[in-house]
Parts: C-alpha cells; structure tokens; sequence
C-alpha cells in the first residue's frame, strides 16, 4: 500500500511543474491576449527582412 | 473623427470594396472595384502598391469608412521631445517601440495587416498587435522613421491611434498585472479545488481497516493544498472586508471572508484533531467559483474603453510663437498671455482671444450642434472648440485647467466617487447579522441541551449559509444582462449599471446628435432644378469653404463633369461667400447677403444662391429625425416622463411636439451647465433620470443623471464619459432595452430566492443537528452552479420576451 504514498507525491510533483509551466505562460503574457495568436498562426509565412527590402524599396 | 454608417436601402447600390458601405453620392471606381469615398480609394491604392491586398481577402471589406475624415489629424506633437519620451516604450540608439492604441482594429485583417507595416515602410522593423487591448506595438528604426511619420502611416491605412498621455502611462500596466494575477488565482485555486476533490474521495467512500493508516496522509495533504487558495487566491476577500469593516460598512466580502475563515478553522480543527475530513473541497471549490465569476464579469465589459475623459478630446501640443518661429508646445505647458497658433481642424487647448481677422470656430464638441461660429479679432474663444480654416493666432486667456471646458468638468458632479450602493451590498449587511445570529442562537440552545454538538451546528449554520450562492448572482446576472445588451449595440459600463435600471422614470434626450442626425442632414434645394452646369460653377465655391453648411451642400451637389476654378472668392464670416468662377458672379449664403426677404421655416436652414444677377433658388437644410424614433419615443412616453433639453433654437419645438406626449417639458438654448442643473432639478422632485446625449455639451448632464447614456455612431468613436454607450442605430431600440434592464432585477431577486430558499433548508437542517459533511459538500457547490444556471437561463429568456437577440 505504501507505493499509493510514493504515486501520490509524485503525481503532485509533476502536477506541481504543470502549474509552474502555467504560472511562466501566465507571466510571460501568454494569456494577455487570447485572439490574435489564434489568427496570426494563419497568415502566411513573412517573407525575409532582406529580400524583401529588395523587392519592396519604399 | 467619427464614422457614420449611411443607411444601406438606397437603390442600385454597390458596396464599397473597402469599407462594405453603400456607395452613395460619389462612386469612386478603380481597378474595377467600387469606393464610397477617396479615403477608402486612397488606402487601398497604399495596400496595392505595396502588395497588401491579402488585407482584402481574410474578411469581406474590412476598412472603416474615411468619409468624414476630410481632415488629416495633425501628429506634429510627437516631434516633441517631452511628449515622445512618454510614449516609448523603450529607446536606443537604431531601436525604439512605441504602443499605440488603435481603437479602430476590429478583425483578423486588421491584424494581419497591421503585423506587416515592414512592408509599408523599411524602417519599421517588427510590429504586434494585441487584439483584446486594441493597441499595436512598432518597433522601428528612429534614424529613418519618426514617431511622427509613424503615426501618420497608420492614420494613413485608416487606423489613426488614438493617443493619449494619461492612457500610455500606469493605469494600462496596472490593468495587466491585475488581469494575469487573477489569472495565476484562477489557476492555483483550480490546480487545488481538483487535487483536493481526488484526495478527499477515500473518505467520503469510507476508509477501513488497514487503510485507516492512510487517512491522516489525505487530509494533512488535503490542508496543505488549501493553504495557498485561502492565503494567495483568496486573500482579496479579506482585505476587501477587512476595509470595510474599518470603515464601518458591510459589503458581501464580509460573510465570504468570515465564511472561509470558519471553514478552514473548522476543517483544520477537524483534520489536526482526527474528527473527521473537513470542508476543504467545498471550501476551495467556492473560492474557485467566485474568481470565475469575477473574471467573466471582467471579461465582459474589458473588450470596451469607457474612460475616455475629455482630455481625450484635446491636443496633446500646440504650435506656439517663441521669437518669431512656431515651437510644439504641450498645452499643460501653456501659460496665460501665450501666443497659439491654430491649423485647421486643431481643438482649442484653452481659453483664448483671437488675434487674426477672422476665424470659424466649430463647437460642436461643445454644443452639439454643427454650424460654425463666425469669430472675429478681439472674440473670446472657449476650449473645446474645434478651429476650421486657414492657420489662426490667439493670445491664451486662461490655464489649461482654469478653462471653461475644464470647469465644467470639475463640476460636483464629476467629482462625486460614492456610487449608490448595490442591492448585494445592502441585503448582505443583514445577511451577516443575521446568520451570526440564527449561528450564537442555535449554539446556546445547544449548549442547553447537548453541549457535545454546540460547536458542530455553530459552526455547520456558517458554513451552509455562506454565501458564495448569494455572491455569484449579482455578477453572473450582471454579467449576462451586459452580454445581451451589448450584443444589441447598448454597451454599459459596469454591473453597478444594471441595477440602477430598475428605479428609472424618466428620460432626457439631447436634440440634435440625438434625436436627430448631426451629420446626416437632408438638404433639398427649392427652385428650378440646377442644371449640370449651373452646378459646376457652384461646386468649386463650396468646395473651397470649411463651413459646415458648404460641405453638406457640396455633397449634395456630388461629382461634375466640369471642373472650375473660381477666379474671385471673399468668404464673408456670418453672411456667405461671394465669387467669381468661369466669369459668372456668384453668391451663396443667407437672405440678407442675396438681397432677398425671407420668412423663417421652423427646423430648416436656408442657403441662397444667386447666379449672375438671377436669384436660383435655396437649398434647404433640414435636421432628420433618426429612423424608428417617433414610435420610440411614443412607446417610452407611455412609461417613462419625458424631457427635452436642446442646445439648439427652439424653431423645431413644433415639429417635437407631435410625437412627444403633451406633457413633455421642452428646454432650448441650454448651456450645458443649465442641462445639467436640469436634471440635478429632476432628481431633487424624486424622479430617478436617464439621459442620452451625444456632444461634449451634455457630458455634465449625462453624469449628473443616474444612467447617462452616450448615443453614438460608432462606438469607436469619441463619446463623453457616460454609465453606458448607445449605438444611434440601436435607439429605436430604446424601450425595450431599458425595460429589459429593469426585469434584470426580477431574475436577481428569484435568484436571491433560490439561493435563500437552499440557505433556509440548509440552516434548519444544521441548526436541527443532522448536517454531515457529506451534505454540505454536496449542497455548496450544487446550489451555486443551479444558480449560475437558473441566472443565465433567466436572462436569456427576458431577453427573448422583449425580442433581443
């Protein structure tokens, strides 16, 4: 029965990293904005400073 | 500044490809794609050259109409030096970022968009956009680009950033930091509400022989976990009721707070003595509920700014004359005695004496009402008023913060923090007493006879009662009634605004910009019809003139083959205009200057026109009433007292007065301190005012009332600060969305019922001594997610009943 004690520590351990992962996402200002990543995962890929600025000289 | 949305029915329309609007008067056609104005025409061919036309493709016509933006906003403050270190966000030698807030970013295109201004210009080198704040960050390269040039290309592609000083600085950050701690709350007192769950089911299931080993291993784990839901996640709640307490007042945090200190005292005591399990699941389960009400409450009403004061509505810098040149100047800065100079379209940062011959000045931010004031050398002008025409000079009269405009602000009323008390608030302040009393009562006649259960049922009396039932209807109510409302385009404020709906009697309206369109005037023109060249040969006169009657009349006129220049022109300030074009003597403007006697016509201005010596005619300029507002009014008077208060003439009161009931009281020529004393007047006799404005003129009224509504085009736009914005295409709307208001209250009182009703089950039974844990942990979070339910099911259904959608 004393292996319940040893799963349980570890499954809050692990429960535990979850949460430091979600508290860094959080801080990092993952959460702040919730709508445009959604989209921006949708644009196309941006073309590349340098070859742009040869084709688009403003 | 503000966008206006032309009504959509008009015959063979095309919409424009830019903005979705009905191309009206001036269909502009390139590329093979129909425009409603130059504006619109003009931002796209910036995306075209550019090769941003994706823009186009994401969302159908994503652009906002730049009809009405004939004038370019002026942003050669941000060459300051003080005001640009404001706004950066940072600062090096070939790096600088600045936030912008874009009110106007309202889809995935514009997103897109604004994410690829590198492709506009070299200089920028990476840009953000933050959706749910509705701001973009730029990081650019400042030896190449100004913040300047910066901000124009944004005005250019049609999203202007709204900047503002008092916005940029803490309050914005604070904001943030407040929304990821909630967040992180939420977060921790979830992880700990299903930990807790998990190890509290051996318990609840019976735990025996050799498991009995385990027991204690769960429970001391199980006060571990709720450590930091009782001190970090829910630590607002006692120092929102330890406040209150100092200041003698109770609010709802009180019977929270005292709630959860009893159940975790009495489940700790349980735990440390070996009684038994505890409440902790239902104890950090309701801390868990209640953040979640407070986030969506948040939620709800975070997606609109309502502080716009009217700093907002000022220059941040002006041009001022040190020696002979013309120096950016913060109008904080501004002292008595300085010499401005004012470009068109520029607002008075302060009171002032002109010191040019002449200049128009437009006080519609003021008043309300369009027509531009004809000034000469020597008049005083008053802050708020918007200058047109050529560069003006004027000499500052007053501080910034002494001027007319600010006094007005600094009125009582502005400055008055004690809102009214939520029903919540007042119910709990008995709710406590009297469930310490029922708590010591029942106690001491157990003391009498059982003093084994005295502590038990004391104890079990709080725990039942607590609150948490009673303190989520009012938020998820609230919260629910502001989701329907602002899918109909009412936007309120806050929640304390729901529940001063229900004591409402009477209605205020502004007139013009309320009831009447301020922009959409008709104009008709009476005489012989105009001829294509006649019209020619008017256009360009009007064309060259800032008054706002000129510019309506030159949309009426629309686009001509022909295309004039006039040889002669004398603009005369209060009279007309007189000019030469093609060799034809011209003149436009009132009776007197034509030479012409004329009879008033209540509710219509009159323009008259001479061509050579022949008088043509008049063009007709009258104030429409917006669409579905008779009935409106008709069905509101039936409920509400009505009143009228115009800072206009009174030459419409007769047409008013056929779809106002008789007894409406009709004020014209209010100033808007007199609007506000008004309704200051209404208040003192009983009756409980909401007022609808639209201009500057009505912002002492519209905070004076108890519900001060802003009616705005779009929502985007400027408004007055106000409890709640309205849509002008949702007024006719009006009486159902304040009765809708006021039913809100019926579903909250059925859900204080309901969660008394479980309250008065709960007491008895604990007060009569059978309450186990297991019943309360059942009950507790049963009764508040019915009553989560039961609100929003009810909310929805009233809004069926009064056919919101």
């Amino acid at each position: 029965m004393s292996v319940i004690l040893i799963l349980i520590i570890t499954s809050i351990i692990v429960a535990l990293l979850f949460l430091g992962a979600f508290y860094w996402a959080v801080k990092s200002g993952q959460y702040d904005d919730t709508y445009s990543p959604s989209v921006r995962m949708l644009f196309e890929e941006k073309k590349s400073k340098k070859s742009k600025s040869e084709t688009h000289g403003v | 500044m503000s966008i206006i949305r032309e009504p959509k029915s008009i015959d063979n329309t095309s919409k424009c490809y830019h903005c979705g609007d009905a191309c009206i008067s001036d269909k502009i056609v390139s590329d093979e794609k129909d425009f409603c104005c130059q504006g619109c025409k003009t931002v796209y061919e910036i995306l075209n050259e550019n090769e941003l036309c994706a823009y186009y493709d994401l969302e159908e016509s994503p652009g906002l109409t730049l009809k009405d933006a004939d004038e370019k906003s002026i942003y050669d403050f941000l060459d300051n030096q003080a005001i640009k270190s404001k706004m950066l966000d940072f600062s090096g030698d070939h790096h600088e970022k600045v936030t912008f807030s874009v009110p106007s970013i309202h889809c995935s295109s514009c997103i897109w968009l604004l994410e690829n201004l590198d492709r506009l210009n070299d200089a920028v080198i990476d840009s953000k956009v933050d959706f749910s704040h509705k701001t973009v960050t730029v990081h650019y390269n400042p030896e190449v680009l100004s913040l300047r040039t910066l901000a124009e290309i944004l005005d250019s592609i049609g999203y202007a950033p709204l900047i503002n000083l008092d916005d940029n600085g803490d309050k914005k950050r604070e904001e943030e930091t407040y929304d990821r701690q909630l967040i992180i709350k939420m977060g921790v007192a979830g992880f700990c509400f299903g930990n807790i769950m998990l190890l509290s089911f051996p318990d609840y299931l019976g735990l025996t022989g050799i498991e009995q080993t385990y027991q204690s291993f769960f429970r001391y784990l199980n006060v571990l976990l709720a450590l930091p839901v009782v001190f970090y996640a829910g630590a607002d709640y006692f120092v929102s009721a330890f406040k209150s307490i100092r200041q003698r007042y109770a609010n709802i945090d009180i019977p929270i707070a005292l709630g959860v200190s009893v159940l975790f005292l009495r489940s700790f005591y349980e735990v440390a003595w070996g009684i038994g399990p505890g409440y902790f699941d239902s104890l950090v389960g309701l801390i868990f509920y209640l953040l979640i009400g407070k986030w969506f409450q948040n939620k709800t009403y975070r997606s609109m700014s309502f502080d716009r004061d009217y700093k907002s509505y000022f220059p941040l810098a002006v041009l001022k004359s040190e020696a002979a040149d013309l120096v950016s100047t913060q109008v904080t800065e501004l002292k008595r005695g300085d010499e401005i100079a004012m470009r068109n379209g520029e607002i008075i940062p302060a009171d002032a004496i002109l010191i040019d011959n002449e200049a128009a000045i437009d006080y519609s931010f003021i008043t309300g009402e369009s027509e531009a004031v004809q000034q000469t050398k020597g008049d005083y002008l008053y802050a708020g008023g918007c200058h047109t025409g050529p560069m003006a000079r004027m000499i500052v009269q007053k501080e910034v913060s002494q001027s007319y405009l600010t006094r007005l602000w600094n009125d009582e009323a502005f400055n008055d923090g004690a809102e009214s008390r939520s029903i919540i608030d007042r119910i709990s302040k008995y709710f406590t007493l009297i469930i310490i009393g029922i708590a010591v009562l029942a106690g001491v006649y157990w003391q009498l006879t059982d003093p084994a259960n005295t502590w038990l049922v004391f104890t079990a009396v709080l725990i039942v009662a607590c609150p948490c039932a009673l303190a989520l209807v009012t938020p998820f109510t609230s919260g629910s009634v502001m989701r329907v409302l602002g899918r109909n385009r009412f936007y309120l404020k806050n929640a304390a605004v729901v529940e001063k709906f229900s004591s409402i009697d009477s209605v205020v309206f502004d007139k013009t910009g309320t009831i009447t369109h301020t922009t959409n005037k008709a104009v008709s023109f009476s005489g012989e019809a105009l001829t294509d060249q006649e019209k020619a040969l008017v256009l360009p006169i009007v064309t060259g003139s800032t008054h706002p009657l000129s510019r309506l009349i030159k949309n009426f006129l629309g686009e001509t083959r022909e295309k004039y220049q006039p040889e002669s022109y004398t603009e005369l300030p209060g009279k007309g205009i007189e000019a030469t074009v093609a060799g034809v003597r011209i003149l436009l403007g009132s009776s007197s200057f034509v030479g012409e006697n004329s009879s008033q016509v209540p509710g219509l201005t009159k323009v008259y026109l001479k061509i050579g010596e022949r008088l043509r005619g008049s063009f007709s300029i009258k104030s429409q009433y917006r669409p579905g507002i008779e009935t409106c009014i008709q069905e509101l008077g039936r409920e509400y007292g009505l009143a009228v208060l115009s800072g206009d003439n009174n030459n419409e009161a007769g047409a008013l007065k056929q779809f106002f009931p008789a007894d409406t009281s009709m004020k014209f020529n209010q100033s808007p301190e007199s609007k506000l004393q008004e309704v200051k007047g209404m208040q003192e006799q009983g009756h409980a005012v909401v007022m609808l404005g639209d201009g500057l003129n009505d912002a002492g009224a519209l905070k004076q009332s108890d519900i001060g509504i802003a009616v705005t085009e779009d929502i985007a736009a400027f408004s007055p600060a106000s409890d709640a914005i309205l849509e002008a295409s949702a007024l006719s709307k009006l009486n159902q969305l304040l009765s809708f208001g006021k039913s809100s209250r019926k579903v909250i009182w059925a859900s204080f019922v309901l969660s008394f009703l479980y309250n008065v089950v709960g007491i008895s039974l604990a007060v009569i001594g059978v309450f186990t844990p297991l019943i309360a942990a059942i009950l507790m979070p049963l009764s508040s997610i019915s009553v989560v339910f039961f609100t929003t099911f009810g909310v929805h259904l009233l809004a069926k009943k009064f056919k919101l959608s």
